[in-house]
């Protein structure tokens, strides 16, 4: 039987995750579908087509599954998955909100943040912050998956000659509605898809020192994370914070300042490729997994480094 | 308004993890245990709603071994009026803990369930939103704001670019983030208080739901360990190792 991965998107841009998503799919084998549902979104639409391993489109637009709400799209989702071995979607907010609602729909277990396919019913993902990994067997008749992104390279964007086939969706649970968002705007790119990360831990002392890192990310052209310190610190948006409850990453070089090596800011950002730590404190743990070491004060090495770059 | 608030019994977070020797789960023995931090702060916003006035009463549930009546006491002591346990040795995975949920939600009637949005163990991250599936309810996860407005309640939630709100209709699941609130320390009072509060004890069977799983743990292994690198002596030093070393600038 085929493969159903639900997109990410945001009615205009297929999520660079659904790439991995899709990479997760080929990995179990079998024939890969791509649900894109939203509103406004042929656009998105035209992208899936394109992405390499896809053999279908299914396009569903309805004014109730413009802002993806969990509530109206898992019955979508619920539906289509039924004729399908496996439903899959990445580890977006998005994804998370609504996926356990298909699985619960359709009255199967779940199988979260799947970091490896081992074969077409067994997965390993990690459990207690990634201290352990666990390889889990499942016997549902449909396995509801999400995948973690850095868990799998993504497949290209690019190639592929799926058809789009239009889906018909009135689905609308009714029962919530999209006041408003607050979207962070940044030119650099975004977390989860840079190849190269700065992140700043509560040794920033206070947000408006940020400055010195993204004085450094632009010449990198790097995005920037911080720890969940730095957050409840207030110094900077909770959409920055890289660890187990923020965002996971695995960039090529990860460049960790100020940070001291809390165990749930590791579990986001230990799967780099390359690791950096600049930190005055020599026995800051962040120094047990870095590659490269620097023990200095980070507002003298950071200027140097900005204008060594 | 009655609230429902679910918590679970979990490893300290302070605790260091490590897997037994023959691979089949984590070493649990002798292990401090304690609240799930996110049911914790799911507790913290009840009672906040509650001296708000905005909730009447607070009722904490878990489910388990009968030590998480452990949990259900603290959850007592910060201000939930009364407790239920659902007592089961079976380990119970997330669809079996939402059908059992929605098994007291039928009872109960809350009109706003608060939950974690994932316990620190399994991280599953998928308890609020199968019960708000199975109970029809509307959902708001990972909230960082709450605030009930009449037969609605509007939530803010931390989204991967930044933060949405969303206004449901009540009844509704909500599951907390960590920026929600602080949870406040329990007094030794209250405490005490806590041991008289009621707490019903219910099993499975009665609330007739079957907690069967359809998943298999093969096995569980540390994680591949990362080997510490080279200390670099200067930026200069740092900015070759990177140039020639990694090749990664």
């Amino acid at each position: 039987m085929a493969i159903l991965v639900v997109a990410d998107h945001d009615n205009s841009t297929l999520g660079a995750g659904t790439l991995n998503t899709v990479a997760a799919a080929t990995a179990i084998g079998g024939e890969v579908h791509l649900l894109v549902a939203g509103s406004g979104c042929s656009t998105v639409a035209e992208q899936a087509s394109a992405v390499a391993g896809v053999s279908k489109v299914l396009l569903a637009e309805n004014a109730a599954l413009e802002n993806r709400l969990a509530e109206n799209v898992s019955l979508l989702v619920a539906e289509l998955g039924k004729d399908y071995s496996h439903v899959l979607a990445s580890t977006s907010t998005d994804a998370r909100n609504m996926m356990p609602r298909v699985a619960a729909l359709l009255d199967v277990d779940q199988i979260s943040d799947i970091i490896r396919v081992q074969s077409e019913d067994t997965f390993a993902r990690p459990i207690y912050a990634g201290n352990a990994i666990a390889t889990v067997q499942s016997s549902a008749s449909i396995k509801v998956i999400t995948v973690r992104n850095t868990g799998f390279d993504p497949v290209s964007a690019e190639g592929g000659s799926a058809s789009v086939e239009t889906v018909a969706s009135s689905h609308d649970a009714g029962v919530s509605s999209f006041v408003s968002e607050e979207l962070a705007q940044s030119d650099r790119p975004e977390l989860a898809a840079a190849d190269i990360i700065v992140s700043g831990g509560r040794g920033m002392g206070n947000g408006e020192n940020f400055e010195l890192l993204y004085k450094v990310a632009d010449k990198l052209g790097a995005a920037v994370g911080a720890s969940r310190a730095a957050v409840d610190a207030g110094y900077v948006p909770n959409d920055m914070q890289v660890g187990q409850t923020g965002k996971i990453v695995a960039p090529k070089l990860y460049v960790a300042v100020g940070i001291s090596g809390a165990i749930q800011h590791l579990a986001g950002m230990k799967d780099s490729k390359v690791i950096v730590a600049i930190n005055k404190d020599e026995e800051a743990p962040i120094f047990q997994v870095a590659d490269y070491s620097l023990v200095a004060d980070l507002f003298e090495a950071i200027p140097e480094l900005e204008g060594k770059l | 308004m009655k609230i429902l608030v679910a918590v679970k019994r979990v490893i300290d977070y302070n605790v260091k993890v490590r897997v037994k020797a023959d691979n089949t789960d984590v070493d649990l023995t002798n292990v401090k245990m304690a609240i799930n931090p996110f049911c914790e702060i799911a507790v913290e916003e009840a009672v906040r709603l509650k001296e708000k006035g905005v909730a009447t009463e607070i009722v904490a549930v878990s489910l388990g071994a009968k030590e998480c009546q452990e949990q259900i006491r603290t959850a007592l002591a910060l201000g939930a009026d009364r407790g239920i346990q659902v007592q089961t040795d079976q380990p119970l995975g997330s669809l079996a803990v939402a059908k059992l949920l929605k098994a007291i939600v039928d009872e109960e009637k809350p009109d706003l369930v608060l939950l974690g949005k994932q316990s620190i163990d399994s991280d599953n991250g998928q308890t609020g939103q199968m019960l708000a599936a199975l109970a029809g309810m509307s959902q708001a996860t990972y909230a960082s704001e709450v605030n009930v407005d009449g037969d609605n309640v509007n939530v803010t939630r931390e989204v991967d670019g930044g933060l949405q709100t969303l206004s449901l209709k009540l009844p509704a699941v909500i599951t907390t983030d960590l920026r929600l609130n602080e949870p406040r320390y329990a007094s030794l009072p209250n405490i005490m208080k806590a041991k008289r509060k009621p707490l019903d004890v219910k099993s499975p069977e009665d609330l007739g739901v079957a907690v069967s799983s359809t998943l298999t743990t093969i096995k569980v292994e540390p994680p591949a360990e990362r080997q510490a690198g080279i200390k670099v002596a200067s930026v200069d030093e740092l900015v070759e190792k990177l140039k020639n070393e990694a090749k990664v600038i």
